[in-house]
């Protein structure tokens, strides 16, 4: 049975949307619909997605031990999961940024050559 | 993915759910302070998530393992068809619970049997010490230990960690209420530490209660502990008088001892004096130990270097080994135990086995015909999309589910059986109040159960998950008749049942035909059933001299004869088929035996006058003895046919002849030659014995009387004994019928089990046919209808039937006869005065079946003879 894939599951966008959540979580614990707000206005706007989309995400990452979660308190005192970094996913996130990074790199050599 | 995640899946399903709603709650809250309305805040945030159910989904199937998620959904699947056909469910789980409870109670005897049956630690160790021996030119490798064998072995083995011997007997425990005789058990002191048992109280004997002089001590078992003292810990150091004697208690054994198949009371020291051991008492068994890593051949090996050791020590001829090519036969203890049961289980188990597959050939049947019923639906899902291996794995769920709740039920089934087997305590069964269903039983269980369930399950998942399935949407719901390929696999497993339940038929009709055989060999007495025996021993203690322990065993004979309805009465050491008082000597003849030979072992009986009439054995030469020669310690003696046979030629010729225990010991003269005995049962030769006037402290008495087994008799032949001797228990108080019925338990046991296993199988044959033909007489209704409408008389429709049912058994019998050919040879040994193919037997089984599937097919056929052709045409 073919199943259905939104965009974000596919491998490529899957790795980056975890980044992007490890990415968020640096700068301290989070819920997720804080980490959904982040993302968006992170990619100013250019990653428009359902945030739902956000949830499988999170629930991986959290099986892999890169986040973990606890309930608390919203600002405005609504219950809510919080994720926090784990340091497994403070490691992984600096080796896929050095990775990412240097993709990126090369993709930009290629295509903007250095003109002698 | 884990099973951990797998296991807690609802829960963390409810939590996303929590913090699905959360996101929803903060994100209205802060659409609200953008300034939209409540309800409208709440759908922006409801569309800004997207579909939750969706997102559930996604993260419930990231933490599914797929096959046991779609396993469960067939279990419920299977579980709610079986309900919805509950005639179906019950027919088949009945079938096989009978079945696999069937095997199961069988294993759990051949398991307490034949796979454990020494409950002692390393028990691979343990052999029994015997030798073999070619006497009177037959090969015999029961010979036991001598007391001097034992000596020498003892002291010059070189294989055995431990070595002992042992004797079992029976004893009078006076001094505490009611004198009662008690089992014995005399061992010497190696034989616990070889077997590896502590005892559970006290001590166990030592070299001093092995050396004559010291004072007498035992140990009590148990169950003897429990019974007489109450467990009372303070026995160790009390006195209890064995045969008159006080010994000291040293020791009780622990409840789970056990000692081969001996059950005794109390255990005594066995005590040899060194300085006067016996050369021909071959009458200890040896146990031993061996050492770590010894063999069998090697212990074998070591025993072969003792013999002429043995001889040598005490004087033996040297020749006396080559001549009685005596030699060395251990053999693991474990065979002494179990002996030839084990035949019988292992035949026992291949019967209750086939009755299983009878069994499940049966629901294989049903299954078939329930899988054709759904046919349609099959192969609807087919073209839908579900895999072969989908529809496979559906149709097995479901019998193996069949198979499972038949094995519980079996289970149920198998602890009653074994029940009623232990209460039936039958064939001397070794060990048996001990056999119980256990982890292996019970694993024998649920493999049997899996097994049977795939087994049955194949056939209609070849048939109908196969990948042609989908030409049968094609062929549709109104076919007007079956198809020959539609029922060949259902004729086939007709065939198989029928071809099964003759060979179960055959045997069973085997082992009756056996039985009859033994009934009709004439044992050497007469009307055991009105032989009452008696058993009492006067003690040295009590009475010192020999000749008059025998005046007071003739004055009560005289006061048993008295009682009114005793037609003859006389006393001997054992009655025939007395295995427990079993006496042989080596007898040699005077001028027959040369002196180098070891003379020929009889057995030994010292009878009173009027014992063979009694008993009912002929006198076929010469006289019987009289009180004067048994007074006068004449010399005289009375032997058996086939002994004046073999060694005069003639029973007369036998009569003044001379005879002798051993080769030193006085001449008896022979006075008379009586019938042959079978002493050792009727399915074995009889051997030679020697009758000698009576004079033994231990005896039994035979008492014919049609009031045997009464009450009021029973009474007054107590009173007959203790008018003379108050202090005598009565032991052994039986009939000579129970006796000789107990000897052929064996082979009665087998046979009722294998008559249980028959009548199974032919049922069960019997319900496969009716049901094959039930079936397709009920899908050929249509056609029954026309063929009817078109003017078939209603018998030529019955006839057709019947010819269905009955070329399906004969077949079946066919295959059955040649089958049973081949499979009743493996029961062999167990068959007396028959061969296993016997033309009688089969035939009568043949016919059995043939008569049966007539039966079986006659209900179906007139059914569709009725069949209203109106009806069945307006029906589809």
């Amino acid at each position: 049975m073919p199943s259905r894939k939104s965009p974000l599951q596919s491998e490529m966008v899957q790795g980056t949307l975890d980044m992007l959540i490890l990415q968020t979580l640096v700068l301290g614990p989070a819920h997720g619909h804080t980490i959904a707000h982040a993302i968006e206005r992170g990619s100013e706007e250019v990653l428009q997605i359902e945030h739902g989309s956000l949830y499988p995400a999170l629930h991986r990452v959290e099986e892999r031990g890169w986040i973990a979660s606890f309930w608390g308190t919203s600002e405005n005192n609504r219950k809510a999961k919080y994720y926090r970094l784990t340091p497994a996913g403070r490691k992984q996130l600096i080796a896929q940024t050095t990775r990412w990074e240097q993709v990126v790199r090369a993709i930009g050599r290629i295509l903007k050559p250095v003109s002698e | 993915m884990s099973w951990r995640r797998y296991l807690r899946r609802a829960k963390w399903d409810r939590e996303r759910h929590e913090e699905i709603e959360s996101y929803v709650q903060i994100e209205t809250d802060a659409n609200i302070a953008r300034g939209m309305p409540l309800e409208e805040a709440r759908h922006a945030a409801r569309k800004k998530f997207g579909n939750p159910t969706l997102i559930r989904e996604e993260i419930y199937r990231m933490n599914t393992i797929g096959f046991l998620d779609s396993l469960g959904r067939d279990l419920r699947y299977a579980l709610r068809t079986l309900r919805h056909n509950p005639m179906f469910t019950l027919i088949a789980v009945l079938t096989l619970a009978i079945g696999i409870g069937a095997n199961t109670a069988i294993f759990s005897v051949v398991n307490g049997v034949l796979i454990k049956p020494l409950p002692y630690p390393h028990s691979d160790a343990l052999v029994g010490v015997w030798h073999s021996a070619v006497l009177q030119g037959a090969p015999f490798s029961n010979l036991n230990l001598s007391s001097e064998m034992y000596a020498t072995y003892l002291d010059h083995n070189q294989t055995f960690l431990e070595f002992g011997a042992w004797s079992n007997g029976a004893a009078s425990i006076t001094g505490m209420g009611d004198p009662e005789q008690v089992r014995t058990l005399a061992v010497t002191q190696g034989v616990l530490p070889a077997l590896g048992v502590q005892a559970a109280l006290g001590r166990w004997f030592s070299q001093d209660d092995d050396t004559p002089g010291t004072p007498e001590t035992v140990v009590l078992t148990y169950g003897y502990w429990q019974r007489r003292f109450g467990g009372d810990k303070a026995v160790i150091g009390r006195a209890i008088t064995v045969d008159l004697r006080p010994r000291e208690v040293i020791g009780v054994m622990p409840k789970s001892f056990r000692f081969l198949n001996v059950a005794p009371d109390v255990i005594l020291p066995l005590r040899f004096e060194r300085s006067r051991l016996s050369p021909d008492d071959f009458s200890f068994q040896g146990i031993a130990r061996l050492k770590p890593g010894v063999t069998l051949a090697q212990a074998n090996a070591d025993v072969a270097r003792m013999l002429p050791i043995w001889t040598r020590t005490y004087g033996l001829s040297p020749k006396l080994l080559e001549v009685s090519k005596m030699g060395p036969a251990l053999r693991p203890l474990k065979q002494d135990v179990v002996g030839d049961v084990g035949k019988v289980l292992w035949v026992l188990m291949g019967t209750i086995g086939i009755v299983l597959l009878i069994a499940c050939a049966n629901v294989a049947n049903l299954m078939l015909m329930r899988a054709e019923g759904r046919q349609q639906e099959l192969a609807i899902r087919a073209a839908l999309g579900a895999g072969w291996g989908r529809i496979a794995r559906e149709l097995f769920v479901e019998s193996i589910t069949l198979g499972v709740l038949g094995g519980a039920l079996g289970l149920g089934i198998a602890y009653g059986g074994l029940r009623l087997l232990v209460s039936m305590s039958p064939a001397n069964l070794p060990r048996l109040p001990e056999i119980s269903i256990d982890l292996l039983v019970m694993t024998f269980t649920v493999a049997v159960s899996l097994l049977s369930g795939l087994l049955f399950g194949i056939i209609p998942v070849i048939k109908y998950a196969g990948p042609q399935i989908a030409t049968a949407l094609r062929g549709g719901g109104r076919s007007l008749s079956q198809s020959r390929e539609r029922h060949r696999s259902q004729n086939m497993l007709v065939v198989v049942q029928v071809a099964l339940a003759l060979v179960l038929l055959v045997g069973s009709g085997l082992m009756i035909r056996s039985f009859q055989a033994l009934r009709n060999v004439q044992p050497g007495f007469t009307r055991p059933e009105q032989i009452q025996t008696v058993r009492i021993s006067i003690p040295e203690v009590q009475v010192a001299e020999p000749e008059r322990v025998t005046r007071m065993q003739n004055e009560i004979l005289d006061k048993i004869a008295a009682i009114p309805g005793v037609a003859s009465a006389a006393f001997a050491s054992a009655l025939p088929m007395e295995v427990d008082f079993r006496n042989v000597n080596a007898v040699s003849a005077e001028g027959k035996n040369e002196e180098e030979r070891l003379p020929p072992i009889r057995r030994s009986k010292f009878v009173s006058p009027g014992l063979f009439k009694t008993q009912g054995t002929p006198i076929i030469a010469g006289r019987d003895f009289t009180w004067t020669e048994i007074y006068g310690d004449q010399r005289v003696a009375v032997i058996s046919e086939n002994m004046a046979h073999e060694t005069w030629g003639e029973p007369s010729a036998a009569l003044g002849k001379r005879i002798r225990v051993g080769t030193a010991a006085p001449w008896y003269q022979i006075i008379g030659v009586v019938g042959d005995v079978y002493e050792d049962g009727v399915h074995q030769k009889a051997p030679g014995c020697v009758y000698w006037p009576a004079g033994t402290r231990s005896i039994v008495f035979a008492i014919r009387s049609d009031r045997t087994g009464t009450e009021s008799f029973l009474n007054q032949i107590r009173e007959a004994v203790w008018a003379v001797n108050a202090n005598l228990p009565l032991a052994q108080v039986r009939t000579l019928g129970e006796v000789y019925n107990q000897s052929m338990a064996r082979t009665s046991f087998t046979l009722v089990m294998l008559a249980i296993a028959g009548a199974m199988a032919l049922v069960l044959g019997i319900i496969g046919i009716y049901g094959v033909l039930s079936y397709a007489v009920s899908q050929r209704r249509r056609e029954i209808g026309i063929r009817l409408a078109l003017g078939a008389q209603p018998g030529e429709l019955k006839r057709m039937f019947v010819r269905h049912g009955l070329v399906l058994a004969g077949i079946g019998v066919a295959i059955g006869l040649g089958a049973a050919a081949a499979l009743t040879r493996l029961m062999s040994s167990l068959l007396f005065g028959i061969k296993p193919v016997d033309p009688l037997t089969y035939a009568a089984g043949a016919l059995i079946l043939g008569l049966a599937a007539v039966l079986a097919s006659y209900l179906p056929a007139r059914r569709a003879s009725a069949v209203d052709p109106v009806e069945a045409l307006k029906a589809e």
